[in-house]
């Protein structure tokens, strides 16, 4: 295979020793490809650390306690919060620490459909999301259109698999409220125009919101200049641990929705018969919270400001394009939205005459991980006419040398199923 | 090779040339299932007799791996013309085999063909698309028995 060859902007091998995953062996004692960083990331040792190291040294109780330790403890806890809110833009009280940006969604979600919230929909209020939704972002607010009687509309993909926004100015009308959409396609890689939507959804006064699970990971994202009212992430797609999803929001619109999860931590006053409630982000964060998970994924956001994410990115970019080509000359492999102008690691693909589980069950067992399946985006792969597709997607960890694995395993998954 | 031991000859041959495959008109119950892990589908009828004691046939439509297709297909093969008495040893030998992480060899004179599927039982991810096709045929059955 003859292919561009690309001056490596990063030491991936010296990367690589900072992840003692990379080192297990497969089954067969096969070295491990790991090829599916969009479900999630691998940890290196500074976050494996960061969170033994708050167990070992400061853990207590934060925002509790008059204590040493619980002093040390909320200190981690709050610099945590500013480091993480700085690195996608934002400023600290913006940041609303959950349990993962399912939970982030579901709060944006509830604040449309309680009782008492100035921000109930009623019935002909519009929710936009499009077709390219993971379920997080769809199943809340279809929960939110039964619960109010608001019509839940979708913007439509193109077959080149972009959002079509031919019919844009009548989906986004004056009785749209919410706006909420993927930064970047889980499944195709698609990365969307925020700013035009935007744009528009500003000019009638929607609420907008980012799933930017898929982005934040891989490119600089910056909340002051989005021009967006929240984005959701969460820390085990970016080096983080896992159980500590994150919500970013303005101030404005903290503070005007309900709180979500209520008990501790959250309140101002408590009597028997009614509370008040403290203000943003702590309204939000009832009971414990998992302190050393955001101390580690305070670590994470160091390791990768260090590296650089422009540098992830060109790096993550090279491999893509190194995948696509030595796709495109594969008989009998089709991928899905090849040619993006616009685009994330995710690459989807099938393979005619296998079925993805079989794609998968093959390269596993040459050591090979990847996703198969629907993705969580049921709705995409029907208007892909398939019932699930076979995914690879890379990080700062992976070397052009795993692609030519893949790609020859690949080869085998044809040859043992006698696909010509 | 662990990777033969899952895909055995038998089930690849069943996957190309699955028998009894397409939803016939004669039936009594239908069940629909779908694995939410992948998005397998399948849809199958149970055709009793006037007595309700025999299978005279099982009918299906579905779309899913080799694995799921290739244990439809040996599902239709062992329960065809048996009586729901059997089919039930038959399921359970099945089923047992499958929960059983690889480690309980089956009677072949029961599930036949079915015996191949214990390398699939060794890996996790796969027992539902091998069970995907058995339990539509125990709800459908189950259901036209009523």
């Amino acid at each position: 295979m003859t292919l561009i060859s690309h001056k490596i902007a990063l030491d991936v091998m010296s990367i690589r020793r900072d992840f003692p995953i990379l080192e297990v062996k497969m089954r067969n004692n096969k070295d491990l490809v790991y090829l599916d960083s969009a479900a999630t990331s691998q940890k290196p040792n500074s976050v494996l650390q960061a969170e033994a190291r708050f167990y070992e040294q400061v853990n207590s109780g934060v925002h509790r306690g008059a204590h040493y330790l619980a002093e040390l403890a909320t200190d981690q806890y709050e610099t945590a919060r500013a480091k993480v809110a700085n690195f996608v833009g934002a400023k600290p009280e913006q940041l609303v620490i959950t349990k993962n940006a399912t939970e982030s969604l579901n709060l944006l979600a509830y604040a449309f459909a309680t009782q008492n919230s100035s921000l109930l929909l009623k019935p002909g209020d519009e929710i936009l999301v499009t077709e390219m939704e993971h379920h997080a972002n769809l199943v809340p607010w279809q929960q939110v259109a039964e619960k109010t009687g608001a019509k839940l509309r979708w913007i439509p993909i193109t077959p080149a698999g972009e959002l079509d926004l031919s019919n844009i100015s009548e989906l986004i009308n004056k009785k749209t409220k919410v706006i909420s959409f993927t930064h970047m396609s889980n499944v195709l890689g698609t990365i969307t125009p925020v700013a035009q939507i935007a744009s528009l959804a500003k000019s009638v006064g929607a609420k907008v919101f980012l799933d930017a699970c898929q982005s934040v990971p891989h490119m600089s994202v910056d909340f002051a200049t989005l021009n967006v009212d929240a984005i959701v992430f969460s820390a085990h797609k970016m080096l983080g641990p896992l159980g500590v999803g994150m919500l970013v929001a303005t101030e404005e619109l903290l503070d005007e929705m309900p709180p979500f999860l209520t008990g501790g931590s959250m309140i101002e006053m408590v009597s028997m018969d009614k509370s008040t409630f403290a203000k943003a982000p702590k309204k939000f964060e009832a009971g414990t919270p998992n302190a050393a998970g955001i101390v580690a994924t305070a670590a994470a956001v160091d390791y990768l400001n260090k590296i650089g994410m422009n540098n992830i990115q060109a790096h993550e970019e090279h491999l893509t394009e190194y995948l696509l080509a030595g796709l495109a000359q594969m008989p009998g492999v089709q991928v899905f939205a090849p040619n993006l102008i616009e685009r994330g690691s995710p690459v989807s693909f099938a393979v005619a005459g296998v079925h993805p589980h079989d794609v998968g069950q093959v390269l596993d067992d040459d050591g090979i991980a990847i996703r198969v399946g629907h993705h969580c985006a049921w709705p995409l792969m029907k208007k892909l006419n398939v019932t699930a597709t076979s995914r690879v997607s890379t990080y700062l960890y992976n070397e052009q040398s795993e692609i030519d694995a893949f790609l020859t395993s690949l080869e085998r998954v044809r040859s043992f199923f006698g696909v010509k | 090779m662990q990777l033969q031991s899952l895909y055995q000859e038998v089930i690849l041959d069943h996957y190309r040339n699955q028998r009894g495959k397409g939803l016939r008109g004669d039936y009594q119950a239908e069940s629909h299932q779908v694995n939410p892990t992948c998005g397998d589908e399948i849809t199958l009828r149970a055709h009793l007799a006037e007595d309700k004691k025999t299978i005279l046939d099982i009918s299906y439509e579905s779309t899913g791996c080799s694995i799921s297709q290739a244990s439809a297909s040996v599902l239709f093969e062992q329960v065809k013309g048996v009586s729901i008495a059997e089919f039930e040893k038959i399921f359970n030998e099945y089923h047992a085999m499958m929960q059983s992480q690889g480690k309980l060899e089956a009677n072949e004179d029961l599930i036949g063909d079915g015996v191949a599927f214990i390398g699939v039982a060794q890996y996790p991810a796969r027992v539902k698309c091998a069970l995907l096709a058995w339990m539509a045929a125990k709800d459908a059955i189950g259901k036209a028995a009523l």
